[in-house]
């Protein structure tokens, strides 16, 4: 197994609850094992002279009909009582698993269909129903019971199992297995099964205590275990009619019932919580590309350390946004992690700054530390986070918060994700209005149809009455942005906001921030992995490098940059005047994991201008002396480049 | 080698045609870039090429036969976009490559044709005993090349293949096609929405819009002299081009 599922196992005994339910349960286990070694004589003992007994001495728990001690019975019963569960579960198990591949299996046919139809059916009925009318079936006694409870659990497992195969192989790993011409069989086996493995196993320990629980059920009724033999259900089915005489003879394999129950749920309940099952446990799927939210810009983020009131108001007050030393960490599993490391901008009115850099290099980190929608697990640090005369770094009040809310507009990668599908468009613009600006309904919806048309979306009237998913990709986006403009704002914040969607959209859109920069003086800070786009809208470029701003430059001087990574990703787009005879250029090795920083420079490991001293010494972002616009932050900036262009460009990434 | 070809290809879905009797040829070892606005159905073609999609009417043919659809030899191998969606989680890298390749040969001679094929795509072949989880995204969709090439294919559909990388590896992963064309002759169909991307990569470019062709010919041709409108708007819309919109 590798390490990270060891991980992951081990987060799950982390809780007190889980370690209790995990001891409980190795304590029904043992007693399944032992009990009938150890006190199956004491169990079978009859006492005449005792009958019907209450606790005493001898027997804390009283004796039943003939005498026999019914401490004894209920632990020698834990055994029975736990393998008839266990079997019903596994014929649950196996009948499910059957049912719910079979969809998989015969593929989009009918017969396919026909499964899944009758599965449905089958689960609307309810579970006890199901075995009641099985144990009919079946007759009275403990095979029945068996057979009756474990039917009667197979629907449940057959959809759970149905959902989760259907997720799996929705995946394009089962498709490249389909075309390579792999059986369906056989991508079952190797691809799906081993990938639901955990939530199934998860909702059988659950569906064990339910097992028990149902076993009680019927045996109580009488339709269960017959004498001689006997489990928990018929001790307390025979207890429950002596119950006047000596309650304990009810109670105490009732406990026994529940406690057992209780160990299997909670078990499988922990296990599911710690292992984050829902997620089918697909583990590796990285850092999303933007940050799929809306929430209203009005949020109090963690505050950062009490720095002295060292900055007095901003000097030039066209200062928007004023950014000095910000750094985002978070608790890692040895020692803090800091993804942004120092980071110092100021964006003035009207500007449009764009931030880029490889993933993970911390752009929507920073983006989210100065739109204060950080996690709270995020610690955020700064000797000054500005924006529009407030300080980010303090607690504000909701006057304050208020302001900001108009003020500032965010824009994320997928606008799916950012609306509430529920809610009609014009109802969640206009909500920005009521909550921030105190506007009347009436007021707000009428302003939202304005700004809908602001977006230039057609018939906005009639569109404000729509749902997101009613609304295109672009048209999603064009909505989100029209709401960042329910207000007046001094400041969009768009973090990806074209990355989701394809070229046509993505001008539109772009052409869209464009304008509404232009006529209302509002600042733009644009994040994009892409130069291209980027260096199309921005008036000034962040080049951002492992947490840290490497280069700070004008974009109609990205062809002129002079730090090696912001040159090599100048480089490494296709333009439409690309040499079709050289290869592209590449950046080898891969980008620095921010609970790994080296110590110097830390692009130095793939840098082809990287000595001695850029191993050792961290260079500081400083201003070009010939131009005092640009900073960058390079012992050799401006350098040539080696000739021969890296060595081999394809070599494998370290 | 081989030529793939489509001819008056429909798929529907339901009631929606997703593509609508298109016609389009990938001549042998060449790349033809295929291009259109999401939701234009070229990945709904590709799929149907290697049938995941059922093909509602007109032929697709490698060298004059149908594509085998059935059966371990699968000369039509198609890559996907998402690299972390296409490999999985729980096997490692060897396991997948060795999967798509043809049955037969020892445990030992499938090892070392595991290794050539990482080699191939310039991939450490010691990763053949990595989990996905290990690997940056390029250096996965690196591993879902070599695991197409080891179905040994004839031609190659691959459907936008970069979109979901970083800039600075895609370059890495355009090279790599670019030189698998050289090397091994395949002919490929490869799909993006990034003309710039096309551009470089591809000798043909086929323009679709609404599951029907608009356009295509060689790729300096359709490019430099677009016929139509549609062809226009794309090339209007790639990032770099035109006047900056910023404000002087
Ligand atoms: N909640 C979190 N806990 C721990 N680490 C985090 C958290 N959120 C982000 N990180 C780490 O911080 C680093 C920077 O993340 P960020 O989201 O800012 O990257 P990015 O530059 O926006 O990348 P992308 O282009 O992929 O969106 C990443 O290495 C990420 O793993
Ligand atoms: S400081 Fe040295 S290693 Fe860092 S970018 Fe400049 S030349 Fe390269
Ligand atoms: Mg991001």
């Amino acid at each position: 197994m590798p390490p990270a599922s060891t991980r992951r196992w081990s987060r799950v005994a982390r809780t007190p609850l889980a370690l209790v339910a995990i001891a409980l349960l190795v304590v029904v286990a043992a007693l399944a094992v032992l009990g009938p070694v150890l006190w199956g004589a004491d169990a079978e003992a009859v006492d005449t002279g005792n009958i019907l007994a209450g606790p005493s001495a001898r027997h804390w728990a009283g004796t039943d009909n003939l005498g026999r001690d019914i401490a004894a019975r209920v632990l020698v019963a834990s055994r029975l009582s736990v393998v008839l569960a266990l079997l019903a579960v596994a014929i649950a198990v196996v009948v499910g698993l059957l049912l719910g591949t079979a969809p998989f299996l015969l593929g989009r046919g009918r017969a396919g269909r026909l499964v899944t139809a009758a599965v449905n059916i089958a689960v609307a009925f309810p579970g006890m129903l199901l075995a009641l009318f099985f144990a009919v079936v079946f007759g009275v006694g403990a095979t029945g019971a068996v057979m009756a409870i474990g039917l009667a659990g197979a629907p449940g497992f057959a959809r759970l199992v149905q959902t989760l195969v259907s997720g799996v192989a929705a995946r394009d790993f089962v498709a490249a297995a389909r075309v390579a011409g792999v059986g369906r069989g056989r991508i079952l086996v190797r691809h799906v099964l081993p990938n639901i493995a955990e939530p199934l196993v998860v909702n059988a320990t659950i569906g064990a205590g339910t097992a028990l629980l149902s076993f009680a059920g019927l045996s109580f009724l009488g339709l269960g275990v017959q004498s001689p033999s006997f489990d928990w259900g018929r001790l307390l089915y025979d207890g429950a009619s002596a119950l006047y005489l000596n309650p304990a003879a009810a109670l105490v394999p009732g406990a026994a019932v529940l406690l057992a129950g209780l160990a299997f749920n909670l078990v499988g309940e922990s296990v599911a919580k710690g292992l984050g099952v829902e997620g089918l446990g697909i583990e590796g799927l990285g850092v999303p590309v933007g940050s799929g939210r809306w929430v209203l810009p009005g949020r109090t983020a963690a505050p950062g350390p009490a720095h002295a009131a060292a900055d007095a108001p901003d000097p030039a007050d066209d200062v928007v946004l004023g950014v000095r030393d910000l750094a985002v960490s978070f608790r890692g599993p040895s020692g803090p992690v800091r993804p942004v490391r120092g980071v110092s901008f100021d964006v003035h009115r009207g500007e449009s700054v764009g931030i880029v850099g490889e993933s993970g290099c911390g752009k929507s980190l920073t983006a989210l530390a100065v739109t204060r929608l950080l996690d709270d697990d995020a610690r955020l640090e700064a000797s000054r986070l500005h924006l529009l005369g407030t300080d980010l770094r303090a607690p504000q009040a909701t006057a304050d918060r208020r302001k900001l809310g108009t003020e500032l507009a965010v824009v994320f990668q997928d606008p799916m994700t950012s609306l509430n599908p529920a809610r009609r468009i014009g109802a969640q613009l206009a909500e920005v209005a009521t909550h921030h600006q105190g506007m009347t309904r009436r007021e707000a919806a009428a302003r939202a149809v304005d700004r809908l048309d602001a977006v230039r979306i057609p018939d906005p009237g009639e569109r404000a009455r729509q749902y997101p998913h009613e609304f295109s990709g672009g048209m999603r986006q064009r909505a989100m942005i029209g709401m960042g403009l329910m207000g007046t704002p001094a400041l969009i914040v768009a973090d990806e906001p074209t990355t989701a969607l394809d070229v046509t959209v993505q001008r539109q859109v772009l052409d869209l921030l464009s304008a509404v920069r232009d006529s209302d003086a509002v600042a733009l800070l644009l994040i994009s992995h892409d130069v291209a786009v980027v260096g199309e809208v921005c008036d000034r470029v962040l080049v951002m490098y492992a947490g840290r701003i490497v280069e700070d430059l004008p974009a109609a001087e990205l062809a002129t940059a002079r730090h090696p990574y912001t040159r090599a990703l100048v480089d490494a787009v296709p333009d439409m005047d690309t040499d079709l005879d050289e290869p592209l250029a590449t950046i080898p090795g891969r980008p620095v994991d921010p609970a790994d920083v080296p110590a110097g420079c830390a692009y130095a490991a793939r840098c082809p201008l990287a000595d001695a001293r850029c191993r050792a010494q961290d260079p500081a972002l400083v201003s070009d002396p010939h131009a005092p616009a640009r900073r960058v932050a390079c012992w050799h900036a401006g350098e040539p480049l080696p000739a021969e262009r890296a060595v081999d460009l394809l070599v494998e990434s370290p | 080698m081989t030529e793939l070809r489509f001819a008056d290809v429909t798929v529907r879905y339901g009631r929606t045609t997703a593509v609508d009797g298109v016609s389009l040829l990938v001549p042998s070892g060449e790349i033809v870039g295929l291009v259109g606005e999401s939701g234009s159905g070229k990945s709904t073609l590709a799929r149907a090429a290697v049938g995941l999609a059922p093909l509602g009417g007109g032929r697709i043919t490698m060298d004059g036969e149908p594509v085998p659809l059935r059966g371990r030899h699968r000369p039509l191998q198609m890559v996907f976009q998402d690299p972390y969606s296409s490999l999985d989680p729980r096997r490692t890298v060897g396991d997948s490559v060795a999967e798509a390749m043809p049955p037969g040969g020892s445990r030992a001679e499938r090892r070392v044709e595991v290794q050539r094929l990482l080699e191939l795509v310039h991939l450490d072949p010691a990763r053949a005993d990595a989990v996905p989880s290990r690997l940056s995204g390029g250096q996965r969709q690196r591993v879902a090349l070599a695991r197409a090439l080891a179905a040994r294919p004839r031609a190659v559909i691959a459907d936008e293949i970069t979109s979901a990388l970083d800039v600075s590896v895609q370059g890495a992963v355009l090279n790599l096609v670019r030189e698998l064309r050289r090397e091994l002759g395949l002919s490929i169909l490869f799909i993006s929405h990034n003309l710039a991307v096309v551009r470089y990569v591809a000798s043909r470019v086929v323009v679709l819009r609404g599951g029907r062709v608009v356009e295509q010919g060689p790729t300096a041709e359709v490019l430099t002299e677009p016929r139509h409108d549609y062809t226009r708007e794309l090339l209007a819309a790639v990032p770099g081009r035109g006047a900056r919109r910023s404000r002087t």
